[in-house]
């Protein structure tokens, strides 16, 4: 396999509704972003495309990506269309991975959006429940912030985590989102705004989910000659992992725990796992790619990481799954503080203890804060991971607030289903 | 040749949310012919008030929620009668929810978990406010008396039974 680099991302701002751009055209915004810093005309450097876009309802319109492709003049190079729930756009990151490692292409372009402004919130609930067993789980009340709470409210049973644990994560990534102009929502909170805010579905307040978004997204990757000869700043993908679960939740094992290198077995005696409490996709996806990437401690070894935020609940979850605190161990890693930026004010008071590095986790804001485009948004990570990891945060962003002080190493982390599909992919700084 | 033809005029109009954008209102909608297929013995089973899960015969795995074929060893699996009586694993009040179910809102989901079962069955608890909800509560089957053919032709409700050993 050949080595593999992102030379160029691109994002449009996240919004509730963007109904002045079609889908060909927010792609287009993003696209035009990624290649602006391209020698030449950029576009014709790319051999083919990659599209992920979630639903067909919301779309309403299949064959999309080849007119996303048709609409960015990039005809008659391939295209096809990559889709895994809300995993599809690092399912995607993936396959253009894969089109360059492979050698078929030296210079592949991952494209994603989504358009859900085009129905109302509730509707829009539905469309994304139909990504659960339409037999057995949809006609009971098919509803992914029931599914996600369901799995949140075992978390806190098993492992004592709790709800006020869960707001410091929407603190958190609201509070770093008002440093990125492309986020949908940025804001101070307290621990109590989100609290007292509506209940969506026991535990989980409207913050604690995630938004609803129109948004597009675009990554260049690129092989090694072609990086060097195309970008003065690339950095190189060292490491990827996908891996799956069950579609139901009720079919989840209650097994024994996948330990990582720096875990000890022993400290998850007696735990069922992964039950409904953990990922095990996101799990073995981290294990997978932490070989590949030569990784063994992984809170030692990352800078930040931008996870799939998509309930804080989920943020909390993943961060075990990762391996970034043991499992069980997610609430008092956010008490701790370790996962903040170190350098903002969020007006809450840490704990400090637990002896935690600090990794900054979604200093993006992430989907929280950031938005939510479906088919858009393992690329949208992925873009503000290559611009950390570029060291060029403030310039795009406007203001190096949340530019991660010597981010050499990052991981940006993507959810499908109930984790029925997750993603995990290792970027590197290039020396 | 007809150089008048005309092709033919509708009163129906289009409903218009902005000019500037013009956005419009647009249906999509349809009917499927579906069938439970390999599922429909658990569907049939509900219309007469027993619920079915799966064991595999290879392995000995027990499903709580049916699955033609077994996820641990590939074998056809077997239909065997769930008892009606179980405990909440986990549980959520949702409070809105997606349009197809927002009318029924608030409405509690819980995971059960049955006595010698590796897995669960999601349902929908009636009977207990949210701030009675606890995991590990005992919950006994109840079923529709008119049936719907849909996995809601059952749900729970609270119960006091003996004391079983918890998960």
């Amino acid at each position: 396999m050949r080595e593999v680099y992102i030379i160029g991302g691109g994002v449009t701002k996240f919004a509730r509704a963007r109904p002045e751009a079609d889908f060909r055209l927010l792609v287009k915004e993003a696209f035009d972003r990624a290649v602006e810093e391209l020698p030449g005309p950029g576009r014709d450097k790319i051999d083919g495309t990659v599209c992920s876009y979630f639903s067909d309802y919301f779309t309403r319109q299949l064959m999309a990506e080849a007119m996303v492709q048709d609409y960015l003049g990039l005809c008659p190079k391939p295209s096809r269309r990559i889709e895994g729930g809300g995993a599809s756009g690092g399912l995607c990151l993936h396959a253009a991975w894969e089109a360059v490692a492979s050698g078929r292409m030296e210079v592949c372009a991952a494209l994603g959006f989504e358009t859900m402004s085009r129905v109302n919130t509730a509707k829009g609930n539905e469309l994304i429940a139909l990504a659960s067993d339409t037999n057995f789980d949809f006609p009971v009340g098919g509803f992914y912030t029931g599914y996600y709470a369901m799995m949140a409210q075992r978390h806190m049973h098993e492992f004592g985590t709790r709800a006020e644990q869960m707001a410091m994560v929407a603190v958190k990534n609201h509070g770093n989102a008002r440093f990125n102009p492309y986020a949908q929502a940025p804001a101070m909170l307290t621990i109590e705004d989100v609290r007292s805010s509506p209940m969506v579905s026991t535990p989980l307040t409207v913050l604690d989910c995630s938004l609803m978004s129109d948004g597009a997204a675009v990554v260049i990757l690129a092989s090694e000659d072609a990086a060097h000869g195309l970008c003065s700043r690339p950095v190189r993908i060292t490491g990827v992992g996908s891996a799956g679960d069950t579609m139901r939740l009720a079919d989840r094992p209650h097994g024994k725990v996948v330990p990582l290198p720096h875990e000890n077995k022993d400290d998850y005696e007696g735990l069922k796992y992964p039950g409904v409490h953990s990922f095990r996709g996101g799990r073995i996806a981290a294990k997978t790619a932490y070989e590949m990437a030569g990784i063994t401690d992984p809170p030692g070894e990352l800078d930040f990481v931008e996870i799939y935020d998509s309930y804080t609940s989920s943020e909390i979850q993943g961060c075990e799954d990762l391996g970034l605190c043991r499992y069980g161990d997610g609430g008092r890693f956010v008490e701790s503080g370790a996962p903040f930026m170190p350098d903002i004010d969020y007006g809450l008071k840490f704990r400090g203890e637990g002896g935690w590095k600090s990794v900054p986790v979604n200093p993006s804001g992430g989907l929280l804060a950031c938005g939510h485009a479906i088919g858009a948004t393992g690329l949208m990570q992925a873009v503000f991971a290559f611009w950390q990891l570029q060291g060029s945060i403030g310039k795009h962003l406007g203001d190096s607030t949340l530019q991660v002080r010597n981010a050499r190493r990052g991981l940006v982390h993507t959810h499908g289903g109930t984790g029925t599909s997750v993603t995990v992919t290792i970027i590197e700084a290039v020396s | 040749m007809k150089k008048d033809a005309r092709l033919s005029e509708t009163e129906e109009g289009t409903v218009l949310y902005g000019v500037d954008p013009i956005i419009i209102g647009d249906r999509f909608g349809i009917d499927y012919i579906h069938s439970y297929a390999q599922d429909s013995p658990f569907f049939a089973g509900l219309s007469k008030g027993k619920l079915l899960g799966s064991r595999c015969p290879g392995c000995g795995y027990v499903y709580a929620t049916p699955r033609g074929s077994c996820m641990e060893c590939g074998s056809k699996t077997e239909w065997f009668e769930l008892p009606l009586e179980g405990r909440v694993h986990t549980f959520t009040t949702c409070y809105l929810g997606s349009e197809a179910f927002l009318g029924e809102a608030p409405f509690t989901l819980i995971l059960v978990e049955f006595e010698g079962a590796n897995t669960l069955f999601l349902s929908r608890l009636a009977g207990a406010d949210p701030e009675e909800m606890k995991i590990g509560m005992q919950v006994k089957a109840r079923f529709r008396r008119k049936c719907t053919f849909r996995p809601t032709d059952v749900y729970f409700v609270p119960y006091e039974g003996d004391d079983q050993r918890r998960r």
